[in-house]
């Protein structure tokens, strides 16, 4: 039986695809990538189905690469080596939300859409953590990426919100992994050795999740949003400081563009929620008084008179971010995502602005406040799709500032291929040996979204 | 290809495939086959793909194209500013398509029918009134309003009988208005809607002379779809007058029907046409009529007015298919939806819909907990006594 009909074997034909425009679709992100070769495209609807195709793809030899939304821009799942692409998106099920214990069980195709709808519809006190991106992508994709959400400056990365999975392995074995591999419940990572570490951050190279276990937070009532303005580079890290010394914040980020003239600033979004009218109305009222002493009261000043569309912007859960595609009525938008210490991020921040105008763009940021240690530092590149030139400025702006990033010691999230091998060639030697040892163990054939993760030769 | 400098600015973020509130996925293509090539953005890159020869024209294509209801929830949903012209790109795709004389059978079958018979049904135009037959229901003569039936209300078993109800109600309401009977000509949305364009224009041009020559001031219609030819693709051809959905009209006589409404007991959900909807932002005028109804309790489902679950038959889909059925297909889920809402009767007051729904229902709802029922036919319901032949 050949590949093509072993597949239709397992999902069904109307869940198998070779043909070329599934091929066209899914050998491109929405990135400044170039397409690379897709052979079949395969939507498994159960973990069943997830095995038998790796057990397939393992003995054929064939690259498979797991596919949540899809959304990465970085093109992580656009396969570097041909093969099978496992669209997860038809394993869509809630199976479980535990409300008092303050978890939700889904499978790994369910959207940020449907898991916000679900909690409001039946578990209205609680939330997840929403991540910048459009709705459609989904909670497993964005949390095994080590993804971040609007309750990240409270919370954690949403990587750090996974009590378990369930995944199966390259040889066929369905593995839970967390408290769910002891008990039957879902609502702790350990105390046992940590193997939901072993597929957050590898971007499907050593198998594929099927079932993910999700920490869910105290829904508040009253939301609200204080914004502070600024022009003073240099105070960014102390600002950061003192304004997360406070530990009330719901969620905290950066913004600026040089256009309008009006948003040539450095913003101050803070996000304050609460249980209480009183309470929100103390927070508020803490954010400014501490804002206003920051430097003698120089540093930042309120912005008191926000745009009513700004305020729906900010408290938009997720934020409608996606708009920056079309800055250059192109349709295309990629970002080199740098993960700064604080005190970097001066420099950076003058950087970004010299690489966006180098290549003839305008500047344009949003940075968000990761817990109390670090930036996600957004060097952001809106082009022009249907211009072939435009698109390469925005791989040249984004692998320039991958370069900035790791030359001031900062970190690259979710890089695309060029920026792994920029990491991989900086990385001490006996770590890139371990992480090759690790793949080598989970993927002895190499048949997982090869390409990525790879040792310097 | 008409708005090709467009395509290229779809991001693909898929706001378009959901609701306002992100509650569900909401595109009958996308919910039906999954794979990101039948979504809108999907749609729209593998256009400008096949127009730079990356792709070529394949059944699949033709499938991805013709399987779009243009339901409209992706111009509602898209965040973007070129979100209006959605629709039209998809439009303008399929005229490049019948321009390249690559249709699928279905819909070149369907342009033939239309070319030959004046109806996608092969029924001689001789037939067009007779769903009128025993009822009173004159020839238009001057009359305030030319209801106008259009090919389903005309020919297909189901619209018939929805256009005998709505007959009989504007009758009862003391509409003054009358039919073209033979003599009408199709509207050509779903024409316009499948790229035949030059073959729309023809029709529209035959109807707008038609209607001068009989002076005609205000057309009421059947069918969600003629209304939003006449209201929206007309009047762009120069076409003037007045055009209204049978269900504003009769929501203006409400008053004067309520004397004669008797007690219907049902839990109604209203389910939004996307011609009446979304494309033309019709949602109260049926459900002032359905609430004024005694003894009905109006239930909403989630996805409702701009945020409705098309029921799978818009953009020729209706005449062609090519979206297909099964479990997974919108007008399934539209009744499962309507169930979920504690219905036990889906109104519309669209005749493609109800015969979409009717059909679904058969399999979603073999217990027939669901009535699928046209407004106008609720309405007769709840006629006290109708003296009305």
């Amino acid at each position: 039986m050949d590949i093509y009909t072993s597949l239709c074997d397992i999902t069904g034909s109307d869940y198998v695809s070779r043909r070329q425009e599934e091929q066209y679709i899914y050998s491109r992100d929405s990135g400044a990538q170039p397409p690379r070769r897709v052979d079949y495209v395969a939507m498994p609807g159960d973990a069943e189905e997830v095995q038998r195709i790796l057990m397939l793809a393992n003995r054929e030899g064939i690259p498979v690469t797991p596919l949540g939304g899809g959304f990465t821009l970085s093109a992580l799942v656009v396969p570097q080596k041909g093969g099978i692409v496992m669209d997860m998106k038809r394993m869509d099920r809630i199976l479980e939300v535990n409300e008092i214990s303050r978890y939700a069980l889904i499978e790994a195709g369910v959207s940020q859409a449907a898991l916000r709808a679900y909690l409001k519809k039946y578990h209205p006190r609680l939330q997840h953590s929403t991540p910048e991106a459009p709705p459609t992508v989904t909670v497993t994709g964005n949390a095994i990426i080590q993804g971040h959400g609007h309750l990240t400056p409270r919370y954690g990365l949403n990587s750090d919100m996974v009590n378990g999975m369930e995944v199966v392995l390259t040889t066929g074995e369905i593995c839970k992994l967390g408290s769910a591999a002891v008990a039957d419940f879902w609502y702790t990572r350990g105390p046992i050795p940590d193997l939901p570490g072993l597929f957050i951050g590898w971007f499907g190279t050593t198998g594929v999740v099927t079932k993910l276990s999700l920490k869910l937070y105290p829904r508040p009532q009253y939301r609200d949003v204080v914004v502070f303005s600024s022009d003073d580079i240099d105070a960014i890290p102390e600002v950061i400081f003192e304004l997360t010394q406070l530990d009330l914040l719901e969620d905290f980020f950066l913004i600026a563009q040089e256009k309008p003239d009006w948003m040539n600033h450095i913003f101050y979004v803070v996000i304050l929620s609460a249980h209480f009218e009183e309470e929100l109305a103390m927070k508020k009222r803490i954010y400014r008084e501490v804002a206003g002493k920051i430097r003698g009261g120089e540093a930042v000043k309120p912005v008191d008179d926000l745009h009513p569309a700004l305020r729906t912007r900010f408290l938009d859960v997720p934020p409608k971010a996606a708009v920056a595609a079309d800055f250059r009525k192109g349709g295309g938008f990629q970002y080199s995502a740098a993960i700064l210490p604080f005190d970097k991020a001066p420099a950076a921040w003058r950087k970004g602005i010299e690489i966006a105008h180098a290549h003839g763009m305008v500047a344009s940021y949003v940075h968000q406040v990761l817990t109390c240690h670090s930036i996600m530092f957004g060097f952001n590149y809106s082009f022009n799709r249907a211009d072939k030139a435009d698109i390469e400025a925005a791989r040249q702006a984004v692998d320039e500032s991958n370069r900035f990033t790791l030359a001031i010691g900062g970190m690259i999230w979710k890089g695309e291929a060029e920026a792994q091998k920029l990491v991989m060639e900086r990385m001490d030697p006996n770590t890139a040996r371990l992480i090759e040892r690790i793949k080598k163990a989970m993927d002895p054939k190499g048949i997982m979204n090869p390409g990525n993760w790879e040792a310097p030769r | 290809m008409k708005y090709e400098e467009l395509l290229h600015r779809c991001f693909r973020c898929g706001y378009c495939k959901l609701t306002d509130d992100y509650d569900g996925f909401n595109c009958p293509p996308y919910m039906k086959y999954r794979f990101e090539s039948f979504s809108p953005g999907g749609r729209l890159w593998l256009t400008r793909a096949w127009l730079s020869g990356d792709v070529e024209t394949s059944e699949r294509f033709q499938q991805i194209l013709y399987a779009c209801t243009l339901c409209a929830n992706c111009v509602k949903h898209c965040i973007f500013p070129f979100n209006d012209d959605i629709v039209n790109m998809f439009i303008a795709a399929r005229e490049a398509v019948v321009e390249a004389g690559t249709l699928p059978p279905a819909v070149r079958d369907y342009f033939k029918a239309l070319q030959v018979h004046g109806n996608p049904y092969k029924e001689p135009a001789e037939k067009r009134g007779d769903w009128a037959r025993g009822l009173s229901v004159p020839v238009y003569d001057g009359h305030d309003y030319l209801l106008y039936v259009g090919c389903v209300g005309s020919y297909d078993e189901r619209g018939q009988k929805i256009a005998r109800a709505v007959a009989r109600v504007l009758n009862r309401a003391g509409v003054s208005f009358g039919i073209l009977g033979r003599e009408e000509l199709c509207d050509g949305n779903e024409a316009r809607a499948m790229g035949e364009t030059w073959l729309f224009e023809d029709l529209a041009k035959k109807n707008m002379a038609l209607f001068k020559a009989r002076a005609v001031k205000k057309i009421v219609t059947l069918d969600p779809h003629a209304y939003n030819a006449f209201a929206k693709d007309y009047k762009k051809l120069g076409a003037d007058g007045e055009v209204y959905h049978y269900t504003q009209i009769l929501a203006e006589k409400i008053d004067a029907l309520r004397p004669l409404l008797k007690a219907c007991p049902a839990t109604v959900a209203y389910h939004d046409p996307c011609y009446l909807g979304r494309h033309n932002g019709v949602y109260e005028a049926p459900r002032k009529l359905l609430a004024a109804l005694p003894g009905v309790t109006l239930t909403e489902m989630d996805a409702n007015r701009g945020n409705a679950l098309c029921c799978g038959g818009g953009g020729g889909n209706f005449f062609t298919d090519i979206l297909g059925g099964g479990k997974d297909s919108s007008a399934r889920i539209r009744i499962a939806q309507a169930r979920e809402a504690g219905a036990d009767v889906l109104a519309v007051c669209c005749p493609q819909c109800a015969k979409m729904l009717d059909d679904a229902g058969k399999v979603e709802d073999p217990e027939n907990r669901l009535e699928i029922v046209d407004v106008a036919e609720l309405m007769v319901r709840c006629l006290k006594q109708d003296e009305t032949p």
